[in-house]
């Protein structure tokens, strides 16, 4: 097993698999009356977030107390790193504590990494600036194997705004290490410069949401930052939910056993309609439950945990 | 004063001749002299080289002393055989008024171990608004002739007209930070593959060519010279071979790392800058800020095209932007950590690194031509009878391992650390007097 999970390029094929048939393990937990198991009891899981994000973060808490670690919650907001502690100052404080793992969210892309030199324990990327956000794509690809049966040959659209999303990024990088094909669209301003070549040689790029549908067997929209807006990426909200928004005249397209996915939190009217979003294709609420499974997974498997 | 006898020494890489330095000149040249009262420096093998001249070096004195002073700086450029550097305006307070460029100037004469040259700030703080006393500066004892930004570009066209005309009244030059600062909003890197990877804001090769170009059309305009700071692109080249072309005063520096690094280093792959590291790759290598400077690490196609240029003449000289920063502003997230590399020490092995043993074309580019533009008469002369004794050894058999905390500078931002590279400055000297001997400063 690898020691830290800092891009969805460090897991191969194998190691993928296993996590996501540990993930199958976790979730028949969420099912019992009693949701613990023992596997991490006297090991300490820090959580330490830079940003606000309380839905990866409770997941991640979740997580690491359904496998009975002690959980550290570290958030930036009124603790020493407000008071303007260098990152490399907490590493050796969270290095003292003994933390095993250290899960960080961070809006400085490349953060976990410069993390990883300061900290024995392992390191799990919750999220790093416009860079990657490995467990959401493992969860995501849970997902689609529990609706869907299987990764390998899925074709996958990932739609909106991939410049600036670490969403985006990881599910590429996960998706084609396990046989998927990922098509990006979204408006040309929004879509990284050499994106195959810096990512993965088999990725399409369209810009034309209406051609793709068709053909797809999972449309991933992504959130888009109302902020864009002013820096002149697309001209308004509205232009770009026509465009590129997912509605229910567009959900038609899409073959029947389809499903659409969304990371959250969703902007209901801009990337998607509410019609689409709470329609049994919908997996969003899915894929929250799935997070908790998925993180139990990878932090089991990181602690290399036992007596599961 | 000492005189010394250097037997037996390559110069420029001519047939090993005998150097004798008395009363700050280079007194005679010729084999078997004869001068009892010398100390003999042993040159076999050696190579002397005019004194190197670095058009862009920041000292950060005043303002950042924790990170570079005059006089670690110039002990850092005399240990990579310079004898002469002019030192950025972006110190704190900014070097845009006479006080300032005199206080650094004198700084420069008191630790006496390079010629330092004043840069004048072309704006009043770098601000880009109104023009700094560019005249003040020029008639100051610092007699300034380069006024540069660096670090801001001056991005506002009239102000740039206004500052190429005015310098003219006394022979003065702008060097020019070109990048256009709306293209460039949030950048960390270069934009391409490795910036998408990455997931880091791009800095695209267009926002220094677009200045570039506009910058040439208005010193043609206004018949002005222009100094272009650390060229990075392989259209940024073909703008400044087309301007030559038409006769434009133009000239162009290219850094040394610039020269020998690609973007691929922030992504931790160093196979690109050294095989021997090749193996050693992990990715909590990746994103390390000792990499990040402006203008960015470029592809494999950019170094090809600057080397092409240097060796041309398309590009004129190599100047190090040796850049000191202290561990904190670098020991951090990428995109909290300050821009620039150290640059002295290692210049003039990467320039053997990439070109070869070429002394004629390294005399040129790092000591005649800088000496040239910057207009300093005594620097960027062959060791000849009669010429002011700047000059530095190198021994181009020497092989040596980069060890940060060994590093004359205050700092220790190096990108070349562990790596190994050729050449080693054995001598250098000022106006007749050593600065360094055995490869290690005199003072």
């Amino acid at each position: 097993m690898i020691r830290h999970l800092l891009s969805g390029g460090d897991v191969d094929a194998d190691t993928a698999t296993l996590i996501l048939d540990t993930a199958t393990e976790m979730a028949t937990v969420a099912g019992r009356e009693v949701k613990k198991l023992p596997a991490l009891r006297g090991r300490t899981v820090v959580n330490l977030f830079y940003e606000d994000s309380t839905r990866t973060r409770i997941s991640f808490e979740a997580a690491a107390k359904r496998l009975s670690a002690d959980v550290i919650n570290f958030s930036a907001k009124g603790s020493s790193v407000a008071k303007g502690e260098s990152l490399k100052d907490t590493a050796l404080t969270l290095q003292a504590m003994g933390a095993d793992a250290v899960v960080v969210r961070h809006p400085a892309s490349g953060a976990p990494h410069r993390l990883a030199n300061w900290v024995d324990g392992s390191v799990v990327n919750a999220g790093d600036g416009t860079h990657e956000h490995p467990t959401q794509a493992l969860l995501d690809a849970y997902t689609m194997r529990s609706r869907l049966g299987r990764l390998a040959g899925l074709h996958v659209a990932v739609v909106g705004d991939v410049l600036h999303s670490r969403v985006a990024r990881s599910n590429v990088l996960l998706l084609s290490t396990l046989g998927a094909k990922v098509t990006l669209v979204g408006p040309p301003t929004l879509i990284p410069v050499d994106i195959a070549q810096a990512l993965a040689p088999g990725i399409g790029v369209s810009y034309d949401l209406d051609a793709v549908l068709p053909n797809v067997d999972v449309v991933m929209m992504l959130r888009v930052q109302r902020e864009r807006m002013n820096d002149s990426y697309f001209p308004s909200a509205r232009e770009y939910a026509r465009r590129y928004g997912l509605d229910v005249p567009r959900m038609r397209r899409l073959p029947e056993h389809a499903i659409v996915m969304h990371p959250g939190p969703m902007n209901r009217g801009m990337e998607i309609a509410p019609e689409v979003a709470d329609s049994p294709r919908s997996t969003i609420v899915e894929q929250v439950a799935n997070g908790v499974s998925v993180r139990m997974a990878v932090l089991y498997l990181l602690l290399g945990g036992n007596n599961l | 004063m000492t005189a010394y006898l250097i037997r037996n020494v390559s110069v420029v890489g001519a047939e090993p001749t005998d150097l004798l330095i008395r009363d700050g000149v280079v007194a005679a040249t010729g084999a078997e002299l004869d001068a009892p009262d010398a100390t003999v420096v042993d040159g076999a093998g050696l190579v002397a080289l005019p004194g190197l001249v670095d058009l862009h070096t920041h000292l950060r004195e005043p303002g950042r002393e924790d990170a570079e002073t005059v006089e670690s700086g110039s002990r850092a450029a005399a240990l990579g055989g310079y004898t002469a550097v002019c030192a950025m305006a972006n110190t704190s307070p900014v070097a845009d008024t006479a006080g300032v460029v005199e206080q650094v100037w004198r700084l420069g004469r008191e630790a006496g171990l390079v010629d330092v040259q004043p840069i004048g700030a072309v704006t009043v703080g770098l601000a880009g608004e109104r023009l700094a006393e560019l005249g003040a500066m020029a008639d100051s004892a610092a007699r300034v002739r380069i006024f540069s930004d660096d670090g801001h570009c001056v991005a506002d066209p009239l102000l740039m007209r206004r500052a190429l005309e005015y310098v003219k009244a006394f022979d003065g030059i702008i060097a020019q930070h070109a990048e256009e600062p709306r293209l460039t909003e949030g950048a960390q890197m270069h934009e391409g593959e490795v910036s998408t990877r990455l997931g880091l804001t791009g800095w695209p090769a267009v926002a220094e060519e677009a200045i570039i170009a506009r910058d040439v059309l208005l010193a043609e305009h206004v018949g002005s010279r222009l100094h272009v700071c650390h060229v990075s692109t392989a259209g940024s080249v073909e703008v400044l071979r087309q301007a030559k072309a038409r006769g434009v005063r133009v000239t162009a520096e290219v850094t040394p790392h610039h020269l020998l690094l690609t973007d691929v280093a922030v992504s931790g792959r160093s196979e690109l800058a050294s095989p021997a590291l090749a193996n050693n790759w992990s990715p909590a290598e990746s994103y390390d800020p000792v990499f990040k400077v402006n203008p960015p690490l470029r592809t494999a196609a950019d170094v090809t095209a600057l080397r092409a240029a240097l060796a041309e003449g398309v590009i004129d000289i190599v100047a190090t932007d040796h850049a000191p920063h202290a561990v904190e502003d670098k020991e951090c997230e990428w995109a909290y950590a300050r821009p620039g590399m150290l640059g002295l020490e290692t210049a003039l092995s990467i320039a053997l690194e990439v070109l070869g043993p070429q002394w004629d074309l390294i005399a040129e580019r790092m000591s005649r031509a800088p000496a040239r533009i910057a207009g300093l008469d005594s620097h960027g002369l062959d060791p000849a009878p009669g010429v002011p004794a700047n000059l530095t050894l190198v021994d181009p058999a020497a092989r040596r391992v980069i060890e940060p905390a060994e590093l004359a500078s205050r700092s220790r931002n190096t990108p070349y650390a562990r790596m190994t590279l050729p050449g080693r400055i054995v001598a250098t000297f000022l106006r007749g007097e050593p600065t360094v001997l055995d490869g290690k400063a005199v003072k």
